[in-house]
């Protein structure tokens, strides 16, 4: 019987070890493993208020449970007060106790928000690397302005470099979000929006879009490589052997696809960003053309119809 | 003919949705026969069909919200069952476009066809009896506002069977719920439906926020109404002043999808913003309309079970207020990574942070209400104390959101998801199975079963814990949500412990079902012949139980705070009853079909709209207005009830109350 014990111990010994990695490995590449300076920001305030949430909220949790069991109506030791309905002591101090809550975390709110503003250019010697970002059926699409180049699915840039994006979407809402560098922002059609962020660890991290935009939305993913400066440099150099992102590469592209490889252009018909945020010819932001998914046939156009007979 | 309704709507290449419409059609057709074949049809048509007694369609729209509890559930468990299986190389049993309106039914449903008519059934069922009147003002108008409601319920539900449901999640954002990206019939179903089910919330909130001011018992001050009354009164304020920014709402999108207006649209000068506004413009308050009854029914049962006053009364009166006029100021902090300035997404992070200091007295108070009580253990009480357990990490959660850039980092995702069902489960589903036990001996004459019903409060509370700590986890790993496929394997731990929550909750809902019918099969053990069985301090529990349909046989005269405790306790200071009132003859509405008709065409008209059958919209349209005139028209529409039936009831109720008056008195 104890040797049976002994075994079950062992079995469940086993089971934790395994767990272990499997539990801490998600952690690994979640906001609470930043790899820049505006992360890093978001996760001291993020864990600075929770702690002093946490200093009001688990003692009166604990009061809750506490004074319900004392009260109970078996306890004959408790005091029964029928009538205590009221104190001015204790409406003074249960008034107090959130305000100078809310007073505290609305000051980290107030700094917090003007620091870490998306659209505030950040604070560094290096020059930034200016990205545009445009989101479409159901993939990313980076184009580097300066350096003539762009990627799908793929965002390489120097580490220790800020990064000062402008974002839009040919479609319909994403949100840009990649968890380690920190703050995400929505990707709008006919309008850009700013974000600037750093990545000061070098490495391959998960971006996603976190803003459901149909059917293709979960394969919408890309990775951020943070590379050495000299490394990028190479890249991008290199990057101009791909082929060319010109209008008609870009209307294949801008066809509803989802988990696309990542793919790089060598060259980029200039000022495609701006047209897309304006709409303009001759590219157009087209309807989706998959089917919905029940098959509800639409009516044939009149002129349509005429032409069969 | 038919617009652009054909044979292809029907999911015949769907096996799911497919079996679930055939087994929900055997389902009805099963019940119709056997209350056919029990004759039931003329009683369900005069005494609960076409009733105008605020307590019947109260207890109409608990049934609904019942039943919509366990669609939106089998969705829950849809989705959870998904995520747990399409991870990495799976794909799952679900595609995208099936997944996608998985998600947008269940959050729709849960909200605007459980939680909202679970809500306005008990106030329903108890503002009235509160307040110590014999019905709400308008007692048509609450029928057709039930019967609205239910038709809104009934064309979501239809979805399943005929066409599809929108794939845009619960609030249809456009662009992607535009005619461009969305051809189909769903976001039509979703618009339709809710634009239908919104009429008829208006209407509540009107008749109630009339009932409030307009309708008490004599001597029900302002200051004299049960918290539940206030909350009521604030909730149905935020309805009269949210609802409409909501229909009109849903009217743009309406008109950009059958009109080819250019609202929010991405061409012809369209902003998709507007809509984001305007959408939780109502969205924001409506938590609130959810909330705030919730606080009312936790602020009776901390009273009532602990044997004491509420503590701090005013305090509570104007914390609730406050929240009703704070909560539209807040709208803009579910969006703040849309890209608003530093000092727009501070200020409304302040805002709604504003919210938890009302919110947080709230907690203290009923904190202190048990404190000197004598708290009785049941079922409402345990409610009340895992609510504010649950509801203190909920809020706490709330205003990391509210903190700009912690949001920046967590919004949309699986730690967003997690709190509004942590305060959704935690506060409105705890607040309303708490007011069902509370209330259900009031409604029919007996108690519901105790043990079950701990055990039922034990599902969802651990349930809850299990399905949502982990997602506040994954949250933390940069999960977001509405992912039909996870590639993330090293989630595949969370996911399961989520989808054993899941399966507990499940358990505590089926486990509704047969408390319930257990409880009707023993209830001639569980009877209360007292009318009062927790020792209530509230009007409900003056008179008989269930209450006859004109509530109180004279409207009771209310001296102090608490109506009932207060004569409760005179009674047994004088050692006698007070003298016996001069029965009259009570003049009652009568019950009117003229909701069930308007809904049948409201219904016609609303299927007509979306599958575009213009001709039998326009006969829907006619019905609808026929039917009005015709109740226009009407010669009678008061029933008199006799002196002799007023006073044989009241006289019962005066035995009962004399012989436990004679017990407490013999009593030391």
């Amino acid at each position: 019987m104890k040797k049976l014990g002994w075994q079950y111990w062992r079995v469940k010994q086993r089971i934790a070890i395994a767990a272990v990695p499997l539990l801490t490995s998600g952690c690994d590449r979640g906001i609470l493993n930043p790899v820049g300076p505006v992360g890093s920001a978001e996760k001291t305030i993020l864990i600075n208020s929770t702690a002093i949430m946490l200093a009001i909220i688990i003692p009166t949790m604990i009061a809750t449970i506490g004074v319900a069991w004392w009260f109970r109506a078996g306890n004959k030791k408790a005091q029964y007060r029928p009538d205590w309905e009221y104190s001015g002591a204790v409406e003074m101090v249960v008034w107090s106790i959130p305000a100078l809550t809310v007073l505290l975390l609305g000051g980290i709110a107030w700094i917090g928000s003007h620091d870490l503003d998306p659209a505030k250019p950040l604070k560094s010697a290096t020059p930034p690397l200016n990205v545009d970002v445009v989101s479409l059926d159901w993939k990313w699409l980076f184009i580097y302005p300066d350096q003539g180049i762009a990627t799908v699915n793929q965002l390489v840039v120097p580490a220790g470099t800020p990064v000062r994006f402008r974002l839009t979407s040919a479609t319909v809402w994403n949100v840009f979000f990649v968890p380690q560098l920190g703050t995400m922002i929505y990707t709008m059609p006919r309008m850009a929006t700013q974000l600037n962020l750093q990545a000061n660890r070098q490495g391959v991290y998960d971006g996603i879009s976190a803003h459901f935009s149909g059917d293709g939305f979960p394969g919408m993913q890309f990775k951020v490589h943070a590379v050495p400066p000299k490394q990028f440099a190479a890249w991008a150099a290199s990057a101009h052997s791909g082929p060319a992102l010109d209008a008609s590469t870009y209307d294949r592209l801008q066809k509803p696809s989802s988990y696309v490889k990542p793919l790089t252009y060598g060259s980029v018909a200039p000022g495609l960003f701006d047209s897309i945020v304006a709409n303009r010819a001759p590219l157009p932001i087209s309807p989706r053309t998959t089917p919905p998914a029940v098959h509800v046939s639409p009516k044939p156009p009149l002129g349509h119809a005429s032409n069969v007979r | 003919m038919f617009g652009r309704l054909t044979w292809d709507a029907i999911p015949f290449n769907q096996p799911i949705p497919l079996i679930t419409s055939v087994v929900v059609i055997l389902i009805i057709a099963a019940i119709v026969i056997w209350v056919w074949r029990k004759g039931w049809w003329p009683y369900l048509w005069s005494e609960w069909i076409t009733s105008t007694d605020h307590k019947r369609i109260g207890v109409m729209y608990i049934v609904l919200a019942l039943v919509m509890l366990i669609r939106g559930f089998s969705d829950a468990l849809m989705m959870r069952a998904q995520q747990s299986f399409a991870i990495g190389a799976s794909q799952g049993y679900l595609p995208p476009e099936h997944y996608d309106q998985i998600f947008s039914a269940h959050g729709t449903i849960m909200i605007f066809f459980m939680a909202m008519p679970f809500v306005i059934g008990l106030m329903n069922f108890a503002v009235p009896l509160q307040l110590g009147v014999r019905d709400v003002a308008f007692p048509t108008m609450n029928n057709v506002s039930f019967w609205l409601t239910a038709s809104g319920a009934l064309l979501v539900n239809l979805s399943l069977f005929i066409g599809e449901f929108a794939r845009t999640g619960w609030l249809a954002y456009p662009p992607l719920s535009e005619k461009a990206f969305s051809p189909g019939v769903g976001v039509d179903y979703y618009l339709v439906a809710l634009q239908i089910a919104g009429v008829g919330t208006l209407l509540t909130g009107i008749n109630f926020v009339t009932t409030i001011l307009k309708i008490r018992a004599p001597g029900m001050s302002y200051m004299r109404m049960p918290v539940f009354c206030w909350t009521a009164l604030a909730s149905n304020l935020l309805i009269i002043a949210a609802f409409p920014v909501l229909t009109a709402t849903y009217a743009m999108l309406m008109l950009d999808r059958y009109l080819g207006f250019h609202f929010f649209t991405n061409d012809g000068g369209g902003n998709s913003m507007l809509y984001m506004n305007l959408i939780w413009v109502w969205g924001h308050p409506e938590v609130y309309i959810l909330a705030l009854p919730a606080f009312g029914i936790f602020s009776e049962v901390a009273s009532t079970f602990s044997g004491k006053p509420l503590f701090g009364y005013r305090s509570m009166v104007f914390a609730t207020m406050a929240i009703c006029i704070i909560s539209f100021c807040v709208w803009l902090h579910h969006f703040f990574t849309m890209g608003a300035g530093a000092d727009v997404n501070a200020i409304f992070g302040i805002a709604s942070m504003i919210i938890a200091v009302p919110t947080g007295v709230k907690i203290f108070n009923w904190l202190f209400t048990m404190y000197g009580g004598r708290v009785r253990f049941n079922v409402p009480i345990h409610y009340l104390i895992g609510f504010m357990v649950t509801f203190a990490i909920g809020g706490m959660t709330g205003v990391l959101l509210a903190i700009p850039p912690v949001d920046f980092v967590v919004h949309n995702s699986l730690f967003l998801v997690a709190h509004f069902h942590n305060v959704i489960i935690g506060l409105v589903v705890f607040g309303v199975m708490a007011g069902y036990t509370y209330w259900f001996p009031k409604a029919f004459g007996f108690t519901l079963d105790e043990r079950l019903g701990k055990i039922i409060f034990w599902c969802w509370f651990i349930g809850f814990y299990l399905a949502w700590m982990p997602e506040y986890a994954l949250g933390f790993m940069g999960a977001t949500r509405r992912l039909q496929h996870i590639s993330d394997p090293s989630w595949t731990p969370y996911l399961t412990v989520a989808m054993i929550g899941a399966l507990i909750i499940f358990l505590g809902i089926v486990l509704t079902i047969v408390q319930l019918i257990y409880s009707i099969a023993t209830r001639d053990r569980r009877r209360d012949v007292t009318g009062d069985p927790w020792d209530g301090r509230t009007l409900e529990w003056l008179t008989l139980s269930p209450p006859p349909h004109y509530n109180f046989a004279v409207l009771p005269d209310v001296h102090g705070e608490e109506a009932y405790w207060t004569r409760k306790l005179t009674a047994i200071r004088e050692e006698k009853l007070i003298e016996e009132p001069r029965y009259e003859p009570i003049e009652m509405p009568l019950n009117t079909p003229v909701g069930v008709i308007c809904a049948f065409f409201a219904s016609v008209t609303g299927f007509a709209v979306i599958w575009y059958i213009w001709w039998l919209a326009i006969l829907g349209l006619l019905g609808s207005f026929a039917a009005m005139v015709w109740y226009a028209w009407r010669d009678e529409h008061e029933h008199v009830i006799p002196v002799e039936v007023v006073r044989a009831n009241a006289q019962e109720r005066r035995r009962v109350r004399q012989e436990l008056l004679a017990e407490l008195i013999k009593a030391p």
